[in-house]
């Protein structure tokens, strides 16, 4: 089997640390990589877009997912699909679109596997309603540590240990997923203005469950009363006759047709994001958006993806790289979130939109993130004297108000805050223990936080 | 392992009592550093400095390293990386010499020679390998501005500094892309018991202010830092001059 020896990132392309990259093109091969990975272990490893450390790790063996990408069986009259772990949700949306089927949750870019989306037990604007994607796993073949295969169903510790649990039960070979109907690929979507974090808050507690998906893009570098404007984005699928008799669109309600530009040059001159591009940035995007608009007709990928038409945005930090941070607090803890809002509009972090979403019920994963409550997310670069004290400093208020940051984005926090952010973390340690007592697999974000 | 702006977990400080590494150090316990190693001479300093630093909600460890017994640094370092990942190696150790003194002693001037220089490529190399074989971590090394120019003062320092410094850039591109981050770092006259009674220069500085710049350095994933920053314009200045004028000048 080829392995290369590579420097590997997260998407911020923060701490590289070398690996044996190694991509197993039949199941025999994964077993045979876990089997033969040697002292410092190994990690699954889907299409790299966890933010900081997950998908890393230094010194071992990083198992590339991607050449295990096969589509078995698509049921079109129940909606399932059972797939290999390697295949993108880009490419399943493309597979599953022209039968009237959708993924049933898609994080901000299609650029993910069914493998992260796991193991990451990731959420999509849809949570309020549709819950993590592990809601709607309905079973999956884990490859274990000591080089088995095993069948693992919803309802058992193994499946609540592996949904979130970052590719460090065992690697995912394949996964049976339950879809969700569509009759189009377009969206009808309702746009608002709120005019600052309150008046955001209010209208997203208000309204949100009259919308499958729901998601505020929020402006933290506005200043004073302004912190916290927003442009609130909600939707649901178009039903076909959303659709104008005689357009292109309605002959062909199911068509998949991603957009794409060009990425930015390799090369961008340092320092081009900076306070004041960025505010600019941020400025003209509120002005732009239309104070109300409903019914508007979207491009799925518009509505769902929209930086996934530039490629290789990520380099537009430079070579420090980015930091992504996302917390969520539970309801109730409102002034939480407002003081973390409030700290990083005073630190004057140069960063773009941030998202604001309700998420609704947990789902069972012992280190899946969404808890019922409200989640923060930006990025900020990672080049910003001070961030690091600032960011722990959120930390803190973060796990005093019993909420948690997102180990997929995560690349910096401090190991002490874990068990206070995640309480079932003992129960997958010991589980871990038990299952993979040489500890095959691991990852630099295992090491970092001792996970 | 380090986070995303560079801070280790694990420290490995080899001259476990010298002031810049303490000073780092206690930045480092401050950030993220649970795990401290300090080899060093063993000596009741040695002592003192762990347990200051223990006070400061560390886990310290002291081991014996003597630089100028070069056989035993495989057998004294591979015990410390056995216990674990090091997220970074700050080569400290260091003797300034007495230049007068050791002209005069040419045994005396090669022990400057030996601490500062082959002392320092033994402990660097085992390090480099332990590191290489773990893919991650960053090496520090305290060369010096002495390293830069010969000068008539403090030539047998200076060129024991510049060894160590050719050695360490060298090291750096060798270990360029195996996830081992090399960081050479240049301070001016820093105030410590090493330059304790000697006149300050100007552009002197604190082993503070050196534990900020390697902060700075680790986050920007630098290969060269000086401290105080100026001196990189004032010594590639120094570098350029002619060596008769560089001679009648008062350094
Ligand atoms: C632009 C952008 C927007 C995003 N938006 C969202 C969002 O809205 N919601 C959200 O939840 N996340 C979001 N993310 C994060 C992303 O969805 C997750 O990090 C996801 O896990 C990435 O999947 P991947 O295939 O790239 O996995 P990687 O990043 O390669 O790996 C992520 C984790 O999954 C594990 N893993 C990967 N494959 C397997 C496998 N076969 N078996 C077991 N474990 C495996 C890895 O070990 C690692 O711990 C976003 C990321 C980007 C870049
Ligand atoms: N101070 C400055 O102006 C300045 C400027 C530029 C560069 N530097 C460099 O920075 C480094 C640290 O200097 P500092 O100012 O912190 O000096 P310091 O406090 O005097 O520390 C020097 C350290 O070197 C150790 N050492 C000396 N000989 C050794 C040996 N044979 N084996 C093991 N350890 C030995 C000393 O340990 P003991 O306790 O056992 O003696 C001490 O820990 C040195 O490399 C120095 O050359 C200093």
């Amino acid at each position: 089997m080829p392995a290369d020896t590579v420097s590997v990132t997260g998407w911020g392309r923060t701490a590289p640390t070398v690996a044996r990259l190694i991509r197993p093109r039949t199941y025999e091969e994964a077993a045979a990589a876990v089997r033969d990975c040697g002292a410092r272990g190994g990690i699954p490893r889907g299409l790299g877009r966890a933010y900081g450390d997950a998908a890393q790790n230094a010194g071992g063996a990083v198992f590339d997912m991607t050449g295990l990408d096969r589509v078995h069986a698509i049921d079109a009259d129940g909606g399932t699909v059972s797939c290999d772990a390697g295949v993108s949700l880009h490419r399943l949306m493309r597979v599953l679109l022209p039968l009237g089927w959708f993924v049933p949750v898609t994080p901000g870019t299609r650029q993910v596997t069914v493998g992260g989306a796991i193991g990451a037990d990731i959420h999509g604007k849809n949570h309020h309603v549709s819950g993590a994607f592990s809601r709607h796993v309905l079973s999956l073949e884990l490859l274990t540590a000591d080089g088995g295969i095993r069948t693992v169903r919803r309802g058992t510790p193994l499946f609540d240990a592996t949904t979130g649990g970052m590719g460090l039960t065992g690697v995912i070979l394949t996964a049976t997923v339950q879809l969700q109907p569509v009759e189009t690929s377009l969206m009808s979507v309702d746009t608002e203005r709120a005019r600052d974090l309150d008046d955001l808050m209010a209208r997203l507690a208000a309204t949100d469950d009259h919308y499958r998906y729901s998601v505020a893009w929020i402006d933290l570098l506005a200043r004073g009363a302004a912190t916290g404007r927003a442009v609130l984005t909600r939707g649901d699928h178009a039903p076909l006759d959303a659709l104008r008799e005689g357009t292109r669109a309605r002959r062909d309600p199911l068509a998949f047709r991603p957009s794409r530009l060009p990425g930015p040059p390799a090369f961008l001159p340092e320092g081009l994001l900076n306070r004041r591009t960025v505010a600019c940035f941020n400025e003209l995007w509120y002005r732009r958006a239309p104070r109300a608009r409903t019914g508007e007709l979207q491009k799925l990928t518009t509505f769902f993806h929209p930086l996934d038409g530039v490629p290789h945005w990520n380099r537009i930090y430079g070579r420090g790289g980015f930091v992504q941070y996302q917390f969520v607090v539970g309801h109730g803890q409102e002034e939480s979130l407002h003081r973390v809002v409030r700290r990083i509009s005073e630190h004057r972090c140069p960063s773009f939109l941030a998202v604001l979403k309700r998420f609704g019920d947990a789902d069972p994963g012992w280190l899946s993130f969404p808890v019922p409550g409200w989640t923060l997310a930006l990025d900020i670069p990672a080049a910003l004297p001070g961030l690091g004290a600032l960011l722990d400093a959120l930390d803190e208020e973060v796990a005093t108000a019993g909420g948690r940051v997102y180990l997929a984005k995560d690349s910096r926090l401090r190991p002490e805050l874990l068990a206070a952010m995640y309480p079932r973390l003992d129960a997958f340690r010991s589980l871990r223990a038990e299952l993979d007592p040489r500890g095959v697999f691991v990852s630099d974000l295992a090491r970092r936080l001792a996970l | 392992m380090k986070d995303a702006f560079g801070l280790p977990q694990s420290l490995l400080v080899l001259g476990g009592t010298s002031e810049i590494a303490l000073a780092t150090t206690r930045r480092m316990i401050a950030r993220r550093t649970r795990t401290v190693w300090l080899a060093g001479r063993p000596s009741p300093a040695l002592e003192q400095s762990a347990a200051d630093l223990r006070a400061l909600g560390a886990d310290v460890h002291t081991v014996a390293f003597d630089a100028l017994d070069p056989e035993s640094h495989e057998t004294v370092l591979g015990k410390v990386f056995a216990e674990g990942d090091i997220d970074m190696v700050l080569l400290a150790f260091g003797i300034l010499g007495d230049q007068a003194h050791d002209e005069r002693e040419p045994m005396s001037a090669v022990r400057v020679a030996q601490t500062n220089y082959t002392g320092a490529v033994s402990a660097t190399l085992i390090s480099a390998s332990a590191l290489q074989a773990q893919g991650h971590g960053s090496l520090v090394v305290l060369s010096s501005v002495a390293a830069e120019r010969a000068r008539r003062a403090n030539f047998i320092y200076g060129s024991s500094k510049a060894g160590l410094d050719t050695f360490t850039q060298g090291l750096g591109d060798a270990l360029h892309g195996t996830g081992v981050h090399v960081m050479l770092v240049r301070p001016g006259f820093v105030h410590t018991k090493m330059t304790a009674g000697l006149e300050a220069t100007p552009l002197a500085t604190t082993p503070e202010a050196v534990a900020t710049a390697i902060e700075t350095g680790l986050r920007r994933r630098s290969e060269t830092v000086w401290v105080p920053g100026a001196l990189s314009v004032v010594m590639s200045a120094l570098r350029h001059l002619p060596r008769g004028l560089f001679r009648r000048l008062p350094i």
